[in-house]
Order: structure tokens, then C-alpha cells, then sequence
């Protein structure tokens, strides 16, 4: 089945790790999560409402995500997201691979330059 | 994860979803409250900046779907919800739909088994039926298929082929099987060897008749069909060796056949070897049904130019007695005319077939044609729903998508109804359909009667869903939201249905003009004198008197006349007589020259005449006038005067008037003696009504044989009694006649008690068939093409109610209101009448062959169609006009 039709910002596979690192921290509900990383990056990125929720919605299904009902800073109900240990694994994987690709990346860029 | 339990969980994460999505939203409006917004625009401003919030919630919950199946499950819902809000308009299509599609699906079962599934024997495609072409034997056009086989061809062709497995010939008989219980009379067939080798198909029990029993002197052997086993032996295994008494004769059962084996397209009970004598055998006799098996990659070409050098042989190998000459039939020009075994088969009745099949295949268009338009009229009134769905965003493959899953549905639906509707209609088709159609037993709803009819439901829910679908996927948002206020409808909405309205003309003209001509056929085929009258009030039954039963020919003679007198003496038969043949039963007595004295003909041969041989009587049962002489006595018959009885148009061609040839003489061959012609009888229609009476000589029902060389002395032994009779056609008569035929021999059964009107209309079978199916088709039609102007014109006018109140208050006559909307409605049908013209005269001439007595350009026909037409679509337009002309404007002119 094609799930392809996300947008994920940046290039595939970047909101996710995001995603996964920052629950990783500290479970989060979706509002949290989206001030979370604005403010980590200093406003650099801004997670878009419009992929974030079909995101998480699609990191649950797979498993690398739990939810569970939560209350928010200001009492309201809603739900919390917490990262599994196959998300973990995932992550982990994900991130080495980012990293191989990073390297690359800068090497090549590096490259031109000189 | 698993599919199923993620259903069940689904609900749960919705709302986590909504949930999750309202508290970001709440979240983001504190915040900008807490930047100094008032809350109302905070509200605002957090939802602005979040974006489509629905949307988004669907695309999280699509993260748990199968997005593309779900949404289809919801339209579906929705169609279902809206039919059954609307439930007569669903029963409506549904019910044509059902009929139609039914129609189709019984029509296509018939002939999918009659004309495109195989033969049900292995390797089908090598199965050959050998005919031969004879076209310099004078007479011979008569034989409507070519030239059999003789069993001295048999014998030369299947020894000295190259392109043939096996090869046999057959011919069908009766026998008389007697010690079982009653003398019964079974439907044998005789076979030679190759038969059964060339069909391929092994027995149930017991073995095969071999080459061994075609020898003369062997002992008889007989195979039985499965059903006769299972009827007169119980299916009981241990019959293999045991005998029976055919013809008065012991027969050993060898093997019995399995269920539903035919020998081409033949029943029978019982397999008997032809037992031809080898050295006695002659050139003629030509009255044999080959078949053979080619060898594996030889064509029908070639196996034809193979045996085409056989001729030759045959006629060096055997002759037709002392004193002839075997190269006569070189004046022939015989060549085989192999073809096909299933184009044998099939004959001709696939015109007929394919003929329904159109016909049917056109009201099930015209029947879409209709549910288009009510679809259309239906679309229309969602035309305001539809645009608010298209400028909430709908996009317009979803729309039209949606139009198009409706039509789906009712065309699906109305498939699976019609399966109910085609079993019965088989039913009713086997029941109507022409008695001699082939193959009826292979006819059966199967899988691909199935298959066919989920394509005819698919395809037509596609046609008369496409056309909404394709017109309402472009309305546009805009034009939309504004209610509808255009005073009058708009062109291009009324325009489809216009065009709908004259292609359902257009085809409804085609299939009167068929079913007309049909009818038309009919009447000039009743016109026709047959040459016999009143025949529901004549029985006729075959009596038949095999060689071990009553020897001498003269005996047989004897007792055909005492079984006569004693069925004369039944209460309330008026008169009796019997001969070889009665006509349009497709059984020919014999073919063979004869010569006028003193006339000269051209080459040297007198052409073929058709024999038949006569009882005293026979004439003045049957009700064929005697146009000059008279009849034959019993005193004719049995002192062997040479007398002789020969049909009108004979004695027309040859003396210029019935009475002119009494007296005259004609003779077989020269060495027969001269017989004196004593009575010219009225034309017979022996082939049926629509073909042209054979010029016919009537021979008396004993004579001396002119085939062979000592003087003997001949008679039929296998006669078909008439019986006039105000009783014809009960079953106590039957019983009588049974009763004074056992009388004279108890061993003797009749056969085939049928009235001649039973025969007469067997004959015209085909023709009544076509007829009935074009009659019902073309009311469909019409009946279809009425409501179709009725539905456009009251819709026209419902739709323009206020444009004619304007009109009235301006003035406007109801007389002109009237002929403005019934004038619309005649310049569609004229339309139509004027593409449906064309279509008829091209598609018509497919029918040629079906017609009698009239071209398929018939004058008549094609003038009172189209005055049937603009009748019709005058009424159906008159009275939703009359509907707009008693509109009254004040309150026309109120609404909204």
C-alpha cells in the first residue's frame, strides 16, 4: 500500500527522526511537540499541523509510537506520545544511516569548494 | 498488523485524533491570547493557521484505512441511501435492467451452446462432414445441401484416403424391438465402421461395434444409448452379451454408450452396424451421412482435393448393374464439399440466432437509453447539491465518480436479478424456440453465461451512468450555488436528452421494421396451399413392416391395405389413406429421372424427379385436389397396370395443362415399361411453405422395382398413415388406431402420432420463432420509445413552467403552447424515423434469408413504421403538452 502521499518536510525520513528524537527525550503531546521543535532550532523549523498529525498517526500504526491519554499544561484532555522500543531501534538505525548520508553530503560539498 | 482488530480499534483512534487536533487548536489560541488577542480573533487566527482542519483529520484517519476502498464503501452507502429514498424510480431500472439483461443472457446461452462452444468430442476442429457438390445432376438444386454419400463411396473412399484418421457413414432408422414387454418401436441408427472411431468417444460398458460386425454374414451385434439401458434394463451391468429381438431378428448387446452421446446431433436408442455386401453394393444409394476425423494438420482443402481424385475410382470399381454406364456421373461433376462437422451441425439456424441476439442486444440499449435519461432527470435535481459539493471541493473525477458508482450498482444489481430472469427465459426460449435447433441439450446457464452477464452489467451501468457522469463532473461551481432562476432550461441540459431521444427512435424503428417484416413473411407464408387442407383434422402416424416380419413385398401391401379398412372402421374417421412421405416432415422417399415419351432432352438425361408412393386414398384425405384423372384403386395398386399419378406443375411444363396429360406416358428407364398417367394432383409444398413444390411423380404404394435385374416386385415398407378424423390429435384416437394395427399384427407398434397441423407448423417453426421474438422485442421498443418522449416532454414542460406563464400572460394561445411542445417532440421522432430508416434498410438485408414473399425493402413496411412512430410520439407528447397549456400563469409566476 502507497503511503507516499505525506509531506515530509525536508527530505523523507528527517520529520520522523525529528519526531522520534524529541518523544525520545520526553513524551509529548502534539502541540508540545511542534514548540518543541521550533524552539530547539532556534525557529529554523517549523513542523507543518498538515504532515505532523497524519505523521504521528502513521508512526502508531507502525509501531513506533504509543499514545495514551494525557492532560495538557492547562487540564485539558488529550493524548501523549511516547516512543516504543522498536521506534528506538528505529531511530537508532535511521540516525546511522543520516549520519552516512550527512557525511557524504558534506564531503561532496567540501569537494567543490576547494 | 492485522486488518480485521485494526477495524474494531479504529473508532478509539479517531477520536485521539479529534482530540489530539482540538487541544493543539486550544493550545495556539491561549498562546495568541495570551499575546494580547481578544478571543474571538485568537479562535480565528489559531484555525487559520492550522489549515484544513477536516481535512487533516482525514488524512490522519486514512493512516488506519484502505483510503480507495473506503470511500468507494461510503458512496455506495450513499447510492443506497438515496435509492431508497426513491423507490420507484430503483424498481423501475432495476426491473429493466433485470428483463433486459435476462434476455440477453438466455439469448447469449443459446448460442453460446449452439454456435461457439465446440463439439463435444475430442479434437473437435479435425471432425469433418463429408457432403459432396454435384452441380451438373439434373434436379439435384434440390437437395438443399449438396450430395450425400453412397455406401459403394464409403467403401471406395475409406480404403484409398490419404487425409483421414477414420471415416464412416450413417444413416437414422426405426425398428421394432419386440420380447422385452410391448412391441416397441426404437429410433436405431446404422452405422458403419468409423463412426465410432472418428467421434472418439469410448462406451460406458462393454465395447465398441468393430469392423467384424459390418460383415453380412456376422452375427448381429447393436450397442444402446445410455438412456434406453437405463430405461428398459435398469442400468443393470450384466446386459453386455445378452440379446434382444430387433426386427425379429436376434441381436447380441455388445456395449452401451454414455450419458448425453449423440452421433453428430442425432438421438438414438440403439447402434446398429450397416452390413453393406461388398460384391452387391452399387454406385447409386446416395442417401448416406458421412462424417470422418482428418489426420492431425491436414486441411479440409486438402482432404477434399484428396478423395476429389476418388471419384474416378469409385466409378471404375463399382456400377449401378448390367446395361449402365458407370461413367454417367461424370455428367455430375461430383467433388467433395467437405466442411466443418460443426458448421453441419449448426445450419441454418444461425441467421435466426443471430438475428434474436440483435434484436435483444438493441432493446437492452434502447432500455439504457431510457435509464440514462431518467439518471439524467435524476442529476439534474441534485444539479444544486452537486455544485455546492464541487465548491466545497469535491474534485470532478470524485463526482463523477460517485454518478458513476449509482449506475454501477443498479447495472450490477440488475445483472444478478437477471439471472433469475434469463432461467426462465431459457426456459420459455427452448419451449418457443424452432424444434429443430441443434444442440439444445449443450444449452445451460454456465459460467460463461455468467461471465457475460456481469460484462452486459458492467457495460451498460457504465453506458447509461456515463453520460450524467460525464456531464455533471463539469458542472461548475459558480453557475450553481445561485439557485436555479433561468426562466426556461437551459440548452445543453435538454439537449442529451434530445439526442437520447432520437437514438432510442432511430433503434426502435429498426426493430419494428424487423418484427413487421417478420409478420409480413408470416402472412404470405399462410397464404400459401400447402396442397393439403383442414390439417388439424388429420392424424398421421408411421406404420413400418420390417423383411423378417412380412417377407414378400405383396403381403406387405396386403396388410397395409387390411390396417387401412381397419382404421377406416374406427367411429369418427371419415377416410384414410397412407404413402412413403407426407410433405414438410423433411423426409424424401426417393429422387430419380424420368422421361416424357417423345420428348428430347438436352444431354441426353431427363432431370430428377421427387417420388412418392401413394395409397389409394391418400389424395382425397390429405384434401390435395385432383386437378384432372382421378386417383388410384386397389385394383390399380395390385394388378400393376402401369398407371401412374404425377403433380401439376409437372404437367404444366411438360403438356401445358393438368387435363392434357391424362393419358400421356412416362417412363424410368428404358428398359421399364411405359406407365400411362391416370390422374394429375394439385402442387405440394412437400419442403415447406417457403420453398417452391417439387415437380413430383406419385407412384402406386406397390410397383414393380426398377433396381433390379430380374423382375421384382416392390412396395414401402415404412408408411405414414393419415386419418381424417374430427378426433385428430386426442389420445383415444391414437389408442384406436393402435388397437386396429395390432388387430392385424400384434407385432407391430406405430410410431410418431402427430396431426399434420402439429407438422405444418413444425415446418414453419423458425419463421413463427423469429416472428415472436421480433414482435415482443419491437413492443418493447415502442413501449420503451414512448415513455422515453413522455419522460423528455413532461420534463421539458415541468422545467418550463414559468417560460409558459410568461408566454400565457403575454398573450400566447393554448392551442400554440400545445403545438410547440408536440412539435418538439415530432421533429426528434422525424429525426429519428430518418437514422432509423437507414439503419433498418442496411441491417435488414442480414435478414433476407428469414423472409418470404417480400424484399427486406418492403414499401409497405417502411411506411407504416414511421406513421406508427410519429402517432405514438404525438400521443406521448400530447399529453404533458396539454399539461403546459393548462398552466396557469398567475400561479406559474408566483412560484418562488
Amino acid at each position: 500500500m502507497s503511503r507516499n502521499s505525506d509531506n515530509r518536510d525536508l527530505f523523507p525520513g528527517a520529520l520522523e527522526i525529528m519526531i522520534l528524537q524529541s518523544l525520545r527525550h520526553k513524551p509529548m503531546h502534539g502541540y508540545a511537540l511542534v514548540k518543541h521543535i521550533q524552539q530547539v532550532s532556534d525557529d529554523l523549523l517549523q513542523v507543518e499541523e498538515g504532515s505532523l498529525y497524519p505523521a504521528l498517526q502513521r508512526m502508531l500504526r507502525e509501531g513506533l509510537l504509543q499514545s495514551e491519554e494525557g492532560v495538557s499544561a492547562k487540564g485539558r484532555p488529550t493524548r501523549i506520545y511516547r516512543v516504543t522500543n522498536a521506534g528506538i531501534k528505529h531511530l537508532e538505525r535511521e540516525l546511522s544511516s543520516f549520519g552516512k548520508m550527512f557525511d557524504g553530503i558534506t564531503r561532496v560539498l567540501a569537494f567543490s569548494q576547494s | 498488523m492485522n486488518p480485521i482488530p485494526r477495524l474494531f480499534r479504529r473508532t478509539r483512534r479517531y477520536s485521539d485524533i479529534d482530540i489530539s487536533v482540538n487541544e493543539h487548536i486550544e493550545e495556539r489560541t491561549d498562546e495568541l491570547i495570551a499575546e494580547g488577542l481578544p478571543r474571538k480573533q485568537a479562535e480565528q487566527t489559531a484555525r487559520r493557521e492550522f489549515g484544513n482542519v477536516a481535512l487533516l483529520q482525514q488524512r490522519s484517519r486514512e493512516q488506519w484505512q484502505w483510503p480507495a476502498l473506503e470511500s468507494l464503501l461510503a458512496d455506495l452507502k450513499f447510492t443506497l441511501r438515496r435509492l431508497r429514498k426513491s423507490p420507484g424510480f430503483g424498481i423501475t431500472v432495476l426491473l429493466t435492467l433485470a428483463i433486459g439483461i435476462g434476455a440477453n443472457t438466455a439469448v447469449f446461452s443459446v448460442i453460446d451452446g449452439v454456435l461457439l462452444k465446440p463439439l463435444p468430442y475430442p479434437q473437435p476442429n479435425e471432425l469433418v462432414s463429408l457432403w459432396l457438390d454435384a452441380p451438373g445432376a439434373p434436379g439435384l438444386a434440390n437437395f438443399q445441401n449438396g450430395l450425400r454419400l453412397s455406401p459403394s463411396m464409403y467403401f471406395t473412399f475409406s480404403e484409398n484416403n490419404h487425409s483421414f484418421q477414420s471415416l464412416g457413414v450413417f444413416v437414422p432408422n426405426t425398428a421394432n424391438v419386440t420380447g422385452i414387454a410391448q412391441p416397441e418401436e426404437v429410433h436405431t441408427l446404422l452405422i458403419t465402421d468409423g463412426i465410432l472411431q472418428t467421434l472418439a468417444i469410448p462406451p460406458a460398458l462393454g465395447r465398441w461395434l468393430s469392423h467384424d460386425d459390418q460383415d453380412p454374414h456376422a452375427a448381429k451385434r447393436v450397442i444402446l444409448s445410455y438412456g434406453y439401458w437405463q430405461r428398459r434394463f435398469g442400468s443393470d451391468s450384466s446386459v453386455i452379451g445378452r440379446s434382444l429381438q430387433i426386427d425379429s431378428q436376434t441381436c447380441e448387446i455388445v456395449g452401451v454408450m454414455p450419458r448425453g452421446f449423440r452421433v453428430v446431433d442425432r438421438d438414438f436408442d440403439m447402434l446398429v452396424p450397416l452390413q453393406f455386401d461388398r460384391a452387391h453394393v452399387k454406385l447409386a444409394g446416395f442417401g448416406y451421412d458421412g462424417i470422418g476425423r482428418l489426420k492431425p494438420g491436414i486441411s479440409t482443402a486438402q482432404a477434399n482435393s484428396d478423395v476429389a481424385r476418388l471419384v474416378e475410382t469409385w466409378m471404375h470399381t463399382f456400377t449401378n448393374g448390367p446395361g449402365t454406364n458407370p461413367f454417367y456421373y461424370r455428367l455430375w461433376r461430383i467433388s467433395p464439399a467437405f466442411r466443418s462437422l460443426k458448421q453441419q451441425v449448426i445450419g441454418s439456424v444461425t441467421n435466426v440466432l443471430w438475428v434474436v441476439m440483435a434484436t435483444v442486444g438493441l432493446v437492452m440499449m434502447i432500455a439504457c437509453v431510457n435509464i440514462a435519461n431518467l439518471l439524467l432527470v435524476r442529476a439534474d435535481s441534485r444539479q444544486h447539491e452537486l455544485s455546492i459539493r464541487a465548491a466545497l471541493g469535491a474534485g470532478r473525477m470524485r463526482i463523477a465518480r460517485e454518478l458513476l458508482i449509482e449506475s454501477l450498482f443498479l447495472g450490477l444489481t440488475g445483472g444478478i436479478l437477471a439471472i433469475g430472469v434469463a432461467y426462465a427465459g431459457l426456459r420459455l426460449l427452448v419451449a418457443f424456440g424452432p424444434a429443430n435447433l441443434p444442440r439444445l441439450s449443450e444449452v445451460t446457464i454456465d459460467t460463461r453465461s455468467l461471465l457475460f452477464t456481469l460484462a452486459v452489467s458492467i457495460v451498460s451501468g457504465l453506458l447509461f451512468g456515463s453520460i450524467p457522469a460525464l456531464k455533471y463532473a463539469h458542472a461548475r461551481a459558480a453557475a450553481a450555488v445561485s439557485a436555479n432562476r433561468t426562466v426556461s432550461a437551459s440548452r445543453t441540459r435538454q439537449r442529451s436528452r434530445n439526442v437520447l431521444v432520437v437514438v432510442q427512435v432511430s433503434m426502435a424503428l429498426v426493430l419494428l421494421v424487423s418484427a413487421l417484416l417478420m409478420i409480413r413473411t408470416f402472412a404470405s407464408m399462410r397464404k400459401v396451399d400447402p396442397g393439403f387442407s383442414d390439417p388439424a383434422h388429420l392424424e398421421t402416424l408411421v406404420v413400418y413392416l420390417p423383411d423378417l416380419l412380412v417377407t414378400d413385398p405383396i403381403v406387405v401391401t396386403h396388410v397395409q391395405n387390411e390396417i387401412a379398412e381397419k382404421i377406416a372402421a374406427i367411429p369418427g374417421v371419415t377416410s384414410v389413406g397412407f404413402s412413403a412421405a407426407v410433405p414438410m416432415e423433411g423426409n424424401d422417399p426417393n429422387w430419380d429421372e424420368m422421361s416424357v415419351e417423345g420428348k428430347v432432352y438436352p444431354g441426353g438425361e431427363p432431370p430428377m424427379l421427387f417420388f412418392n408412393y401413394v395409397s389409394p386414398g391418400y389424395f382425397s384425405t390429405m384434401g390435395t385436389a385432383v386437378a384432372a384423372g382421378r386417383e388410384y384403386s386397389w385394383d390399380d395398386v395390385f394388378g400393376l397396370r402401369n398407371n401412374i399419378i404425377i403433380s401439376e406443375n409437372f404437367a404444366r411444363e411438360n403438356w401445358g395443362s393438368a387435363s392434357a396429360a391424362v393419358g400421356k406416358r412416362i417412363r424410368q428407364f428404358k428398359s421399364m415399361p411405359w406407365q400411362v398417367i391416370i390422374g394429375v394432383v394439385q402442387d405440394v409444398r412437400h419442403n415447406g411453405v417457403n420453398e417452391k413444390a417439387p415437380e413430383t411423380i406419385y407412384w402406386p404404394a406397390m410397383l414393380q422395382s426398377p433396381y433390379t435385374h430380374e423382375p421384382t416386385i416392390d412396395g414401402p415398407r415404412s408408411v405414414t398413415f393419415v386419418v381424417r378424423s374430427k378426433r385428430a390429435g386426442s389420445e383415444a384416437l391414437v389408442a384406436d388406431i393402435q388397437r386396429a394395427v395390432g388387430s392385424v399384427n400384434a407385432n407391430v407398434p406405430i410410431a410418431n402420432p402427430a396431426t399434420m397441423q402439429d407438422i405444418y407448423a413444425k415446418s414453419m417453426a423458425r419463421t413463427s420463432f423469429t416472428l415472436t421474438m421480433l414482435a415482443i422485442a419491437g413492443a418493447m421498443a415502442l413501449l420503451l420509445g414512448i415513455i422515453g418522449i413522455y419522460g423528455v416532454i413532461s420534463y421539458a414542460v415541468s422545467q418550463r413552467t414559468r417560460e409558459i406563464g410568461i408566454r400565457l400572460a403575454l398573450g400566447a394561445q393554448k392551442a400554440e403552447l400545445k403545438w410547440m411542445f408536440v412539435r418538439s417532440a415530432l421533429v426528434l421522432t422525424i429525426a429519428g424515423v430518418a437514422i432509423g430508416i437507414i439503419g433498418a434498410a442496411a441491417l435488414t438485408q442480414s435478414m433476407k434469408s428469414l423472409l418470404f414473399g417480400i424484399s427486406p425493402l418492403d414499401p409497405l413496411t417502411y411506411l407504416t413504421v414511421p406513421f406508427i412512430l410519429v402517432a405514438a410520439a404525438a400521443l406521448a407528447s400530447y399529453l404533458p403538452a396539454r399539461r403546459a397549456a393548462g398552466v396557469n400563469p398567475v400561479e406559474a409566476l408566483r412560484v418562488d
